[in-house]
């Protein structure tokens, strides 16, 4: 049977038109939206992206971003890392895995209430209902006000909520890789000579790479969106404000649609690369097979 | 001076036996292949020795040291897997120079190391390679070369020819048994092929569910079978088992298969009198019929005649397949003989070259 040069896109067509349609038109409108005024009334040029890049506030959750890229990224992709080879002799090893895989179970806000009583802090001299500082004052130490010391406390407190329940997807994920990896060879390496220690950063580590590059990046992107977590416990207060976190109060309480749309332009613009890295690492590890 | 020895080693997987009891010493520089039927733990053996696998109980020594606590990293040894277990995201050059690297060997020596690996290998063109741009013969190569570069005490090769054709088997077979020579290493190799076994070896070990059947010089173990496991499992096609009576008639020794009966030669006798008048499995070899047109010494006392089944020419001999009363025989005979399926036979056996097994011990007597 003769096919013309137009019969691939007739099966194409339909796919890309809701594409079109629910995805390329909204991200152009937005970029659009983002030259205008608060209620797209009048066309302020680059005012709102100047905004993005002066404002205290924007500049803050620029710099608790790159905080949460450089704690969260690593921490999870190491952890899981090490949580998939070391489990993989452990003997309940299914039960462990679910166990650190649980907290993806649960909604992110409600992690975010969990956690908000394990930091939760009152007063020295009042009793404390949350369980570090129960602890501390248990050992005779002062309390410490978690969510509220700035900068670095705060953050990182909410970081390790991020860390807590991320880590067990890096793990499955990861594992799964682990498993896939020939016993024999990782016996052959034993027998050239090498030890544990190598055999993870010259036969493991590489022939995981390519799944691990896909973890990274995947990683990377949900930093960049981080919001539920930073909502629920501290909604951005004591400068622990994120880009995501921003864009919202922006669009639904102040109500400037050309600044909501600015800084979810520039998130877009972020995550562009990674998702283009993330594509090519995928068709690799397909080539890998 | 790499002698290898188990004593009384004994690995269990739950409830499961994988090697039951096995003592084995393999001499320095010999050639050791242990053989026998699959899931009988030749591989489990191995990896025993490898380190692979911590035994259950009993001792395993390498050149006299006691190895039971020692990893397989400082035991000297260097293993060829069945399926090569190359490193993928290696050249070939890597994956040879993997274990040299490791022991920080200066660069030079590693690279000269190589060289004279892959040359002897006829390998040298490929070093630039990743493994998956080989085909399985140089794949199977590259795997000797990884062994070979580090200059083990002990090399340990597990069924490395059984992924290739039969063409490539019998050349690498021969190449590896020239590498023997050339190395002066003790080499232990598991198969289950009774051709390579028989080929290569200097002496073979023949297991059996977890235990050690026989130990010896392959064809001591071929003429002198120490059990019915190891005279059916050694020899191609097996050897045929006739369940018979042992008789005793004018101080002569005879035995009776209903369908046939034969005269057992006179220095059997010390060994079988006990069992005048008993059950015995009869055994006698393809190899040891033959046609009694070309073969003079047939009388009435070693020849029988049975029905022709099936016929099976191998170019040089041909393969009978015969049936006499309700025994089904195979008989290895002359290429010449020029009888027919359905037809009779008259074939003649070497009778001195039989064997009989106790049927309950499956012990042999004689
Ligand atoms: N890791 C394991 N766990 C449980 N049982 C095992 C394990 N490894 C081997 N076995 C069992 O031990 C027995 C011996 O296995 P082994 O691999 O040594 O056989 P083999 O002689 O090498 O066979 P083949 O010729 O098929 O390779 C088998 O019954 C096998 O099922
Ligand atoms: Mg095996």
């Amino acid at each position: 049977m003769r096919t013309h040069w137009f019969t691939p896109w007739l099966y194409v067509i339909p796919a890309l038109a809701t594409l079109v349609f629910f995805l390329i038109y909204p991200s152009f409108n937005t970029l659009v939206i983002s030259f205008f005024g608060p209620q797209s009334e009048k066309l302020v040029g680059f005012a709102n992206y100047i905004y993005c890049f002066t404002n205290e506030i924007m500049l803050s959750a620029f710099r608790n971003n790159l905080l949460w890229v450089a704690l969260f990224v690593p921490l999870t992709v190491f952890l899981g890392l090490i949580l998939a080879v070391i489990l993989d002799r452990v003997r309940y090893e299914s039960l462990v895995k679910s166990i650190i895989f649980m907290p993806m179970a649960i909604s992110f806000v409600g992690a975010g209430v969990i956690w908000k009583f394990v930091y939760s802090y009152r007063p020295t001299g009042s009793a404390q209902i949350g369980i570090l500082n129960a602890f501390l004052t248990f050992l005779g130490r002062q309390p410490i006000p978690w969510l509220i010391e700035r900068p670095w406390i705060n953050n990182i407190c909410l970081i390790i909520v991020g860390i807590w329940i991320w880590t067990g997807f890096c793990l499955v994920v990861l594992s799964a890789s682990y498993k896939g990896i020939p016993r024999e060879l990782l016996e052959a390496a034993r027998v050239d000579g090498a030890n544990e220690y190598r055999i993870f950063w010259k036969i493991t580590l590489p022939l995981m790479k390519p799944t691990v590059a896909v973890v990274a990046t995947t990683m990377f992107i949900n930093v960049l969106k981080v919001f539920d977590i930073v909502y629920v416990m501290t909604n951005g207060a004591f400068s622990t404000e994120v880009i995501a976190n921003r864009m919202y109060k922006e669009m639904f309480i102040f109500r400037n649609y050309g600044r909501a749309s600015a800084i979810a332009s520039l998130l877009l613009l972020f995550i562009i690369p990674m998702i283009i890295i993330n594509v090519q690492r995928f068709r690799e590890q397909e080539a890998f097979r | 001076m790499a002698r290898v020895t188990l004593k009384k080693v004994t690995k269990k997987f739950k409830e499961v036996v994988a090697v039951d009891n096995i003592s084995i010493d393999i001499e320095d520089k010999e050639f050791a292949v242990l053989v026998g039927p699959s899931g009988c733990g030749k591989s489990t053996t191995l990896r025993a020795i490898a380190g692979l696998e911590e035994v259950t109980s009993g001792e395993i020594y390498i050149a006299e040291r006691l190895v039971n606590d020692i990893p397989p990293k400082d035991r000297d040894i260097a293993m060829v897997f069945q399926n090569y277990a190359l490193y993928p995201h290696m050249d070939v050059y890597n994956n040879m120079a993997f274990g040299l690297k490791l022991r920080k060997l200066p660069k030079e020596e590693i690279d000269q190391r190589v060289q004279e690996a892959a040359e002897i290998l006829g390998i040298e063109k490929l070093l630039k390679r990743r493994p998956k741009e080989l085909s399985g013969g140089q794949r199977q190569r590259v795997a000797v070369g990884r062994a070979i570069v580090r200059k083990p005490k002990v090399f340990l090769f597990d069924e490395p020819l059984s992924n290739l054709d039969a063409k490539l088997r019998v050349a690498m077979r021969a190449e590896i048994s020239k590498l023997h020579d050339r190395l002066q290493a003790t080499i232990i190799y598991v198969t289950h092929d009774q051709i390579e076994a028989m080929t290569m070896a200097s002496r073979i070990f023949i297991l059996n569910e977890g235990r050690l059947q026989q130990a010896g010089p392959p064809l001591e173990v071929y003429k002198a079978p120490a059990n019915l496991f190891v005279a059916g499992f050694i020899g191609s096609p097996a050897m045929n088992f006739i369940p018979s009576r042992l008789l005793k008639k004018d101080s002569s020794y005879f035995i009776d298969a209903e369908s046939f009966l034969v005269k057992l030669p006179s220095d059997f006798y010390p060994s079988i009198s006990s069992y005048e008048g008993k059950e015995v499995i009869f055994g006698v070899r393809p190899e040891d019929f033959h046609d009694k047109q070309f073969y003079p010494e047939g009388t009435a006392d070693n020849t029988i005649k049975a029905k022709i089944e099936v016929i099976e020419p191998l170019g040089d001999e041909v393969l009978f397949y015969l049936l006499c009363g309700e025994h089904s025989l195979i008989a290895k005979l002359d290429s010449r003989t020029n009888k027919r399926v359905g037809e009779e036979i008259e074939v003649v056996l070497e009778l001195p070259k039989t064997h009989l097994f106790d049927p309950k011990s499956e012990k042999t007597i004689v």
